[in-house]
């Protein structure tokens, strides 16, 4: 029975006095047999043999091994129940040269924190974790575990465990091993000397492959609780020896000695990153200023009308013309219905609400929107529709201008229905003089890089203006230096 | 330079500028935007983005990141909140720093996607187990959001406790110029953290404390770094409200609001002004007290069915009355809305007492 003398026999990796312990500071807080002390022992040798103690940290869960972090002499972090792939994740990242060890009981792993423990599998975490299944409950006292026997009593299945009603052990090795991206996984028993020196082969192996930076690597370790399963020590070990072996075969369920190549990503300085230099300033790119009008504006029409780009390009030019500006979109699942919305202020003064429930101006670019947004258009405000004619059924509420423009049938014409868009922004500076023209072009030159398309942005942007000056007022009062 | 940005963009280049390294989140409608901000420019400044199989999984990550040492975030909305809510107890209870970005919308239950500011109590009153608290900051524009999430980073690891960015789909949502400068980056040395290295080797990141007065003892320890939050935090704004009769008080999104209703009563005649928590935790309550000490009735709104107004009710005490109105379910009430009100309301609310 010497194995279960291990932590009376001090590893270095070992604390030589248990000082975070309140009492009995010369021995651990385990009951006698129990296999959390063997597994700790097992760990501890093999980070002295690897001569990785400096660098390792110690994850430890919550179950009986809780305070593990009294043992290790080594950085410690303890873990919420279930969490510890989790937070093992978090600390790997962020210290890529450390050795991190999460260790954790069936509850833990299997119950509580089934998805952290297949996910970190699943990216391949550069971790290592130990499973201790010893398939129940210890902590809390005896209750059943994912990995309770069939026909096992714990104090929460007190007529055995009943495939009926509590389905069949849950089997992490079998399960993780589906999975791509883990490079080790094996099953190992603490029943006898044999097997506990194939475990100390396993355990010495997932650190090694940690080392080594091949990826995720996990040992299974069948493990006695003889206090809960009212045993002695060596009934214990023969318990898990006779019983918990069948249930759980040993063995190797993944050996792989190669590290998923990294796909890097292209490094560049934060100012560029942030578009620090963005070459945007509030220097007016005009000086018409009699053409800038505090403005709110509403923009509705299918997704891929463009909707949303054109409300950008005003608070673009809002903000080129040194006004305040926001825009705010419809989002979520209105987006799915395949319609689309947003709100615009232009504005001299800080925006109060981005929302804008009564606009100055509606674009409408579709009959849906017109209907549903022409009733909150303000007294004296305009609506522009994107048709040649108004709805037979539509009538204008009072005191708003209704006008027509077949903005999508201009941009056809033009080459691409795409630019409907800017054939509306043509329109809506026009009619409304809110923002110059000039400076829709200077928006319009930065945002589209394509020669072509930007050939066709202007004359979208063109065409708007012109037939709104030439179908609908006769002649325009105020030329603002538009070039044709 | 002055750039256009979305508010939930504006998050994520905050937290680079406030040397961020590591993000950890799971996507929900009005926050997404923030995880996909941190995929794209992460990586490329050397940093880490994992996005999370939940939100559980994301605070602990969080956790474990920010027990190496690193400055680390995630965000989501409401529903994510309350997963993470058990982690950020673990967070603060082992004095870990790090920012998480609550982006509120309608609730309860999986309610909707429209802003509300439902999340108020349980971001600022705790929300997970045990004698915690969160700083909470409350941005009411594109600008704060990067502002203030530099600041929730600095406060964090002055406080060593998790910093929250409260804040709700309209700001998140929005697009306005952001002025962001290149800025030096300080970080604080955390000799506290489990680095991997010999000289942090004796470090242990725990908040297990088995012992009744050893756990007294660390409770009172959070106590009294939350008694000097209290007393060198809190941050607020005022607008208008030297002369003012009726003190508006409202955070975030309402604050704009609010903001216009002042102006446009003031063209009535009704002197209003404008009082704006931008730290919710700790709340500005000395701050409001003496704004509030000249006015005649105070009125709180708010996108809840009332959660803030009870610690403006605490801080006031009864010395003044204190009126609320609250939208919800996403509706976001226009200046006019409470332009209305007020002017209904005028003769009582300007009533001497
Ligand atoms: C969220 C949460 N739920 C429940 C608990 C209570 N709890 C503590 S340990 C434990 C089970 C531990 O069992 P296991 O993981 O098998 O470890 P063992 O004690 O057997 O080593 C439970 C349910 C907790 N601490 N946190
Ligand atoms: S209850 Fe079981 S698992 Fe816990 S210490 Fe005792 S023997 Fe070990």
């Amino acid at each position: 029975m010497s194995e279960y003398q291990v932590v009376h026999s001090k590893s270095p990796v070992f604390y030589d006095v248990y000082e975070r312990k309140s009492d009995l500071q010369h021995q651990t807080h385990y009951c006698p047999g129990c296999g959390h002390g063997v597994a700790h022992k097992l760990i501890a040798e093999a980070i002295q043999d690897l001569g990785v103690q400096e660098r390792t940290i110690f994850i430890s869960p919550v179950g009986c091994s809780v305070f593990a972090y009294y043992y290790f002499d080594v950085g410690n972090v303890q873990a919420a129940h279930g969490r510890t792939p989790a937070v093992a994740t978090g600390v790997k990242r962020a210290r890529p040269d450390s050795i991190v060890l999460a260790y954790q009981g069936d509850g833990d792993l299997a119950a509580i924190g089934t998805a952290e423990i297949v996910h970190a599998a699943n990216r391949g975490e550069k971790i290592t974790c130990f499973f201790i299944n010893n398939a129940i409950y210890g902590m809390t006292g005896g209750q059943m575990a994912p990995t309770t026997l069939v026909g096992q009593i714990s104090t929460t299945s007190p007529w055995g465990r009943r495939p009926s009603n509590e389905g069949y052990p849950l089997h992490v090795c079998e399960l993780l091993a589906t999975l791509e991206a883990p490079v080790y996984i094996e099953r190992v028993a603490l029943s006898d000397n044999k097997n506990i020196m194939r475990a100390r082969r396993a355990v010495r192996k997932a650190i090694e492959n940690q080392v080594a930076g091949l990826g995720f690597s996990l040992v299974e370790i069948l493990s006695p609780c003889p206090t809960i399963w009212k045993l002695d020590p060596v009934e214990a070990r023969k318990w898990v020896a006779d019983e918990m072996i069948k249930a759980f075969p040993l063995g190797v369920y993944r050996d792989r000695k190669t590290a998923v190549p990294v796909t890097p990503v292209p490094q560049h300085p934060v100012a560029e990153v942030l578009d620090l230099e963005a070459e945007v300033t509030a220097k007016p790119a005009t000086s018409h200023h009699r053409h800038v009008r505090e403005t709110t504006i509403k923009i509705a029409g299918f997704g891929g009308q463009g909707v949303l780009l054109l409300g950008q390009l005003l608070v673009e030019m809002g903000m080129l013309e040194g006004l305040e500006v926001s825009w705010l979109p419809s989002y979520g699942p209105e987006m799915r219905s395949g319609s689309a919305h947003c709100h615009v202020c232009l504005s001299r003064q800080r925006i109060g609400s981005p929302l804008v429930s009564h606009p100055q101006a509606l674009i409408a670019m579709n009959k849906v929107s017109l209907h549903k947004f022409a009733p909150e258009v303000q007294a004296g405000g305009l609506i522009l529709y994107n048709h040649d004619a108004l709805p037979a059924n539509f009538e204008p509420p009072p005191e708003v201008r209704a006008v027509c423009v077949p903005a999508s049938d201009l941009a056809d014409h033009i080459g691409s229905a795409k630019v409907a868009n800017v054939v509306m922004l043509g329109a809506l500076l026009s009619e409304t003089e809110c923002l110059p023209a000039e400076t829709a072009l200077a928006v319009l030159e930065r945002r589209v890089r394509n020669p072509a398309m930007l050939e066709l942005n202007r004359r979208a942007l063109q065409a708007g203006r012109r037939y709104d000056e030439r179908e609908i007022h006769v002649a325009l009062s105020q030329p603002d230096g538009f070039a044709e | 330079m002055r750039q256009l940005c979305k508010g939930n963009v504006a998050v994520i280049k905050g937290a680079i500028q406030a040397g961020c390294s590591a993000y950890y989140g799971y996507p929900i409608t009005p926050a997404s935007e923030i995880a996909e901000a941190a995929a794209l420019y992460l990586p490329q400044v050397g940093g880490t983005f994992v996005q999370a199989e939940s939100e559980v999984a994301s605070i602990n990550m969080v956790y474990g990141a920010a027990s190496a040492g690193v400055r680390v975030m995630s965000a989501s909305s409401g529903p994510g909140l309350s997963l993470m809510q058990e982690g950020l107890s673990y967070l603060a209870g082992s004095e870990l720093p790090c920012v998480i970005v609550d982006v509120v919308r309608g609730g309860p239950g999986l309610g909707n996607i429209a802003p509300e500011q439902s999340d108020y109590f349980a971001m600022v009153k705790g929300g997970g187990h045990g004698n915690y608290r969160n700083l909470v900051v409350a941005p009411a524009s594109v600008q704060e959001m990067a502002d203030l999430t530099i600041l929730a980073f600095a406060l964090a690891d002055k406080y060593r406790n998790p910093a929250i960015v409260l804040t709700d789909g309209f700001i998140g949502q929005m697009i306005e110029p952001l002025e962001l400068e290149e800025r030096q980056i300080s970080m604080p040395d955390k000799p506290w953290a489990v680095t991997g290295v010999r000289e942090t080797r004796k470090n242990l990141v725990n908040s297990i404390y088995l012992e009744t007065d050893e756990l007294e003892a660390h409770v009172r320890h959070l106590e009294e770094k939350y008694r000097r939050a209290q007393e060198e935090e809190p941050c607020y704004e005022l607008y208008l409200a030297d002369d003012a009769e009726v003190l508006l008080v409202g955070y975030g999104i309402v604050s704009r609001v609010l903001r216009s209703a002042v102006e446009q009563v003031r063209k009535f005649g009704l002197r209003a002004g404008l009082f704006r928590p931008i730290t919710l935790w700790p709340f500005p309550s000395k701050a409001l007290t003496e704004a509030a000490a000249r006015c005649r009735s105070v009125l709180v709104v708010e996108l809840s069915t009332g959660q803030m107004v009870e610690d403006v009710r605490l801080a006031l005490d009864g010395r003044v009355p204190v009126e609320f109105y609250g939208r919800s379910g996403g509706n976001v009430p226009q200046a006019e809305e409470i332009r209305d009100r007020l002017l209904a309301r005028a003769a009582d609310l300007v009533a001497v007492g």
